[in-house]
């Protein structure tokens, strides 16, 4: 556990007069399901019996989208939760609601908890910090972007199981390859199809998606994924489209399961994909590192998250503050995030959790939970590759993903496609913009 | 007349049969999903033939849980559902039934404005007003309980609208017969209307008791402590959209589960259906 | 449309209108007017800073093509689903209304639909109709048509259709049969006896019965096409392809409960609550009229 400093030693002399009788509750209010839910409920159950202070409460408020109005909702009454589960495109908005939220750093700090933003790795702490980089919200349950590839079909196409396409061009010959061998309706395809097209894309080839680093140092950013090398990569994936060696599967991911029915040799989506993977592909699999366009000097650089941080929202009591810092050092501990990283494939947040699971030499008989890492930690951040701030991502997403299907349908040309997203997209950020700069 | 009365009945048995086909299916659907395991589920192109889960799964659902270490309190769950579903069927056919006796047997100033006032409601979407509705159960003080479950389900102009338009079915002849014999208005609605509005009443419960059973949203915001909390809430604290792998068979066998109370009210309600109260000639 | 013999009180109408009045005004209108207040402003999700700019959230929309596309989107979808349902619900409902053997279990599977919770709904449509994981699917491919939702307007325009119809037939299905056994069978059986074959029977005698019914479904469909279908569009089209299938009460959700935007959301809403009422209003006025009570 943490050890408290002297700013703590205070605060806790204030704490102290709460009996251990009455213990000051948390509510912490997220959006996971499943196994994750189960994740979560363990989490605040190991950490109200670890001391008896502080009882922190979860409860399950739906999907990302309802989770985050019902804390806007909730904010808006009065009695919004101490600590509000927000998925990754939510960032700009709750960043936006200077008064909603309090930084993470800043409760850190001011309830005395050791807290050294040196400690977490940097691709993950930097997609929600400040662009001078300060933590504003703790990062829970990260994921990012790799290829998955199935082995046994690679060996019947004459592939080498062993060495997947590093390229893109290289995953297109081994599609049409994949293709002629048993797969006529999908050489390879993309669940979530923005965020790993154009975000993961433009994150790993070191270029823009949007001026001011992405958004991150302004709300005053422009879209700029009308590049050629933008364009370039929609207009092969349409073209590839015509006879399926690449076939889309949908904005979000409800088509992953064409690579574990075995139809689809290919799927570039979330490394959280594993656990259904592993459950129910019938077959050898693999993922590799997201492919590159080798002519992009300095691709690839590194990649971004998904997933979801931990806010902690404004207005609540000093002593309450001290329960939400004491649960985060306690989520931060080097051990529990390794222990919590092989057991639900979340990516860990501190280097010291990546450092002991490497030691450990879980990842020679897993060495798919470490792809992921590889690629966040390739290189260091560039300012296009920290991560992204955009302003009403979730209308841009949409906006994205509708031209997107323009162009794979051939209704519009790759470049055609694109600028209407720019145009369409920096309508949305100039909206956005208006809402928080007052 | 016979004969063509036989064959007439052939052709109802074929359009019902097909229809049935139809519309019946998802649900035979999410039937069979209840009989494979995840794998086959969640790979597509299910066999329309029942698998051989089905024992696991149900046992598994009903006696373990999805999961080993915690276990979701399934019956707790239904319990608020039923309850709040019946607060909301009762409440509506309670409120609407006497707003609509109030629009068409009585004449007094404002009355189409009464029924316009509640005949807009239906005319802007919950999710507009969420927040703002949110707000008010809120200073309320009626987070976490049945009645900020159910009252503002019920503000909604379908009932009032239905049981309108039933009464303007009714012959004036009744109303006039029933005033003939001294029947003042809470005997003519006792004695009359009541009697003869059991269809409609029954039609309206059953719709109301599902709508109120399957509520997601609303459930979801109001309610933050566990033992508040619907069964429908639980089905989708199973199903994972991403990042996490969802147990299907179990999903799926707990919405069959779910849907055996609303089932029950509908074989119930048809009993209300019998032909005969209407019969007592008009 | 009036009765003739009506009862007369001072005070027992507005008693009886009390509850209801009471719950719609406290839960319905104010949380509406803020939420109509709202289209005039220009808010953060959390109202942290607002300002208020006028029509402006109104002229914003006006000013995207993809809005009147999204207009013609419903109009196309709207008559659709309504059309469909009444029509398939009406005809199940008269067969179903026979007094046949088994009546009951036809009865039964036919509500039966209205209890899948639209939560389930959805993802019951995705394992159906996915254009590779789709039960399905597989037969539709064999008979030779690509059928491609994700991609093809067409496909994901007709299964939106489909599955919002579905959603609505066991409704309609349950209030037109309540409304066919309302109907005397000694009316019926007069006709019968006049030698009217049963297709002119019905025309002639049932549907002008059935009409006060017909007249409530149809409101209630159109409310429900125009408000209530965000959800299947959500799970079963998400608006796509390149929006091909995006409404306008989707267009409200979207942008309000998914992407925060309240004020552009609140300004849809308000346009879309002046069309249906609009629509509501030319029933009332024409349609009623043929209604025989």
């Amino acid at each position: 556990m943490m050890k408290k400093s002297l700013l703590g030693a205070l605060a806790i002399g204030l704490a102290s007069s709460t009996s251990a009788f009455a213990q000051t509750e948390i509510q912490w209010w997220h959006a996971m399901t499943g196994a994750n839910n189960e994740v979560v409920n363990k989490l605040a159950a190991d950490f109200n019996a670890s001391q008896n202070e502080y009882k922190v409460v979860p409860t399950y408020k739906g999907s990302y989208a309802d989770t985050m109005n019902a804390g806007i909702a909730a904010f808006r009454a009065g009695n919004a939760p101490h600590i509000l589960q927000v998925f990754e495109v939510g960032t700009a908005t709750m960043m936006g609601a200077k008064g909603a939220i309090k930084p993470v750093q800043e409760l850190m700090k001011e309830a005395g908890e050791k807290f050294d933003p040196q400690a977490y790795l940097p691709a993950v702490t930097g997609y929600y910090s400040t662009a001078s980089g300060e933590l504003l919200s703790f990062p829970f349950n990260s994921s990012s972007t790799v290829m998955w590839y199935n082995k046994d079909a690679f060996r019947k196409a004459g592939l080498n199981p062993d060495q997947p396409p590093k390229t893109w061009p290289e995953v297109f010959e081994a599609a049409k390859k994949l293709q002629a061998s048993g797969h006529p309706t999908c050489g390879f395809s993309s669940a979530w199809i923005t965020w790993v097209n154009l975000e993961q894309f433009s994150v790993w080839h070191n270029v823009p998606l949007a001026t001011k680093a992405n958004g991150i140092e302004g709300f005053d950013t422009e879209l700029k994924i009308n590049s050629p090398l933008h364009v370039k990569h929609l207009q092969n994936l349409a073209d590839l489209q015509k006879n399926k060696t690449f076939d889309y599967s949908g904005r979000t991911n409800t088509g992953e399961g064409r690579f574990t029915s075995g139809e689809c040799p290919i799927m570039l989506t979330s490394s959280g994909f594993y656990g259904n993977v592993k459950a129910n592909a019938k077959f050898e699999w693999a993922n590799a590192p997201m492919p590159y366009y080798p002519d992009v000097q300095g691709a690839p650089q590194n990649s971004t998250l998904g997933g979801a941080s931990l806010w902690v929202m404004g207005g609540k009591k000093a002593d309450e503050y001290k329960g939400v810092a004491k649960f985060f050092a306690f989520l931060s501990d080097t051990d529990r995030q390794a222990k919590l990283h092989t057991d639900s494939g979340y990516l860990p947040i501190t280097k010291a959790a990546y450092q002991k699971v490497k030691e450990s030499g879980f990842y020679k008989q897993n060495p798919y939970l470490e792809t992921p890492l590889i690629e966040l930690t390739n290189k260091e951040p560039t300012e296009n590759s920290r991560g992204l701030r955009l302003g009403n991502l979730v209308q841009i997403r949409d906006m994205w993903a509708e031209e997107i299907e323009s162009a794979l349908t051939g209704k519009k040309s790759a470049k055609q496609a694109l600028d209407a997203a720019v145009e369409r997209g920096n309508q949305e950020l100039r909206k956005f913009e208006r809402t928080v700069t007052r | 007349m016979v004969e063509s009365r036989r064959y007439r009945n052939i052709v109802a048995y074929l359009v019902l049969l097909v229809g049935v086909v139809i519309v019946a299916f998802p649900v035979y659907l999410a039937i069979l999903a209840s009989t494979f395991d995840a794998a086959t589920i969640i790979n597509g192109n299910m066999p329309l033939i029942p698998g051989d889960q089905a024992d696991e799964n149900y046992y598994r659902t009903i006696f373990v849980g999805a999961s080993s270490s915690t276990r979701e309190p399934v019956g707790t769950m239904m319990l608020n559902s039923f309850i709040m579903a019946m607060g909301i069927a009762v409440g509506k056919i309670l409120i609407s039934i006497l707003s609509a006796f109030a629009v068409v047997y009585f004449r007094f100033p404002l009355r189409m404005t009464a029924f316009w006032v509640i005949f807009i409601t239906l005319m802007l979407p919950v999710e507009v007003r969420i927040y703002p509705t949110y707000k008010i159960v809120a200073d309320l003080g009626l987070l976490d309980t049945y009645t900020g479950l159910i009252l503002p389900l019920i503000a909604s102009a379908t009932g009032t609208l239905l049981f309108r338009q039933f009464f303007m079915t009714i012959p004036d002849e009744l109303l006039e017969a029933s005033k003939i014999d001294g029947a003042g208005a809470f005997r003519f609605f006792k004695d009359t209307l009541i009697p003869l509005s059991i269809t409609t009443m029954a039609a309206l419960f059953v719709i109301q008791f599902i709508y109120g059973w399957n509520q997601y949203l609303w459930p979801l915001l109001i309610t933050t402590k566990s033992s508040m909390q619907t069964i429908v809430i639980g089905i989708k604290k199973m199903i994972t959209t991403q990042d996490a792998l969802t147990e299907w068979q179990i999903a799926m066998t707990t919405a069959v589960l779910a849907m055996v109370p609303p089932v029950l009210v509908v074989i119930f309600m048809q009993r209300l259906f019998v032909k005969g109260l209407v019969e007592t000639e008009k | 449309m009036e009765k003739r013999a009506l009862f007369s009180s001072k005070f027992l109408p507005y008693m009886l209108l009390l509850p209801q009045l009471a719950i719609t005004i406290i839960f319905f209108y104010l949380p509406a007017s803020q939420a109509i207040w709202q289209s005039f402003l220009m808010e953060d999700a959390f109202g942290l800073s607002s300002e208020f700019v006028g029509f402006e959230n109104y002229r914003y929309l006006f000013q995207q093509p993809e809005y009147y596309r999204a207009m013609v989107n419903t109009a196309v979808f709207s008559t659709a689903v309504a059309v469909l349902s009444l029509a398939c619900s009406l005809l199940l409902a008269t067969q179903a209304d026979k007094n046949l053997r088994g009546g009951e279990a036809y009865k039964t599977l036919l509500i039966w639909p209205y209890a899948v919770a639209p939560a389930i709904a959805g993802v019951l449509w995705i394992f159906m109709f996915h254009p590779s994981l789709g039960t399905l699917t597989r037969p539709i491919r064999a008979v030779g048509i690509d059928w491609n939702p994700l991609l093809n307007g067409d496909h994901a325009m007709l299964l939106l259709v489909l599955s919002a119809t579905w959603k609505q037939i066991s409704y309609n299905f349950l209030f037109f049969l309540a409304g066919l056994q309302s109907i005397p069978k000694s009316v019926i059986e007069a006709a019968a006896i006049d030698g009217a074959g049963p297709l002119r029977r019905f025309w002639t005698i049932i549907f002008p019965l059935l009409s006060p019914t017909t007249f409530f479904l149809i409101v209630v469909n159109i409310v429900y096409v125009f408000f209530d279908t965000f959800g299947i569009i959500d799970a079963v089209t998400g608006g796509g392809p390149a929006g091909q299938t995006t409404t306008l009460v989707y267009k409200v959700y979207a942008d309000g409960r998914l992407g925060g935007d309240l004020g552009g959301s609140a300004a849809q809403s308000v346009i879309l609550m002046v069309i249906v009422i609009g629509l509501t209003a030319i029933q009332f006025k024409y349609v009623e009229r043929k209604v025989q009570y």
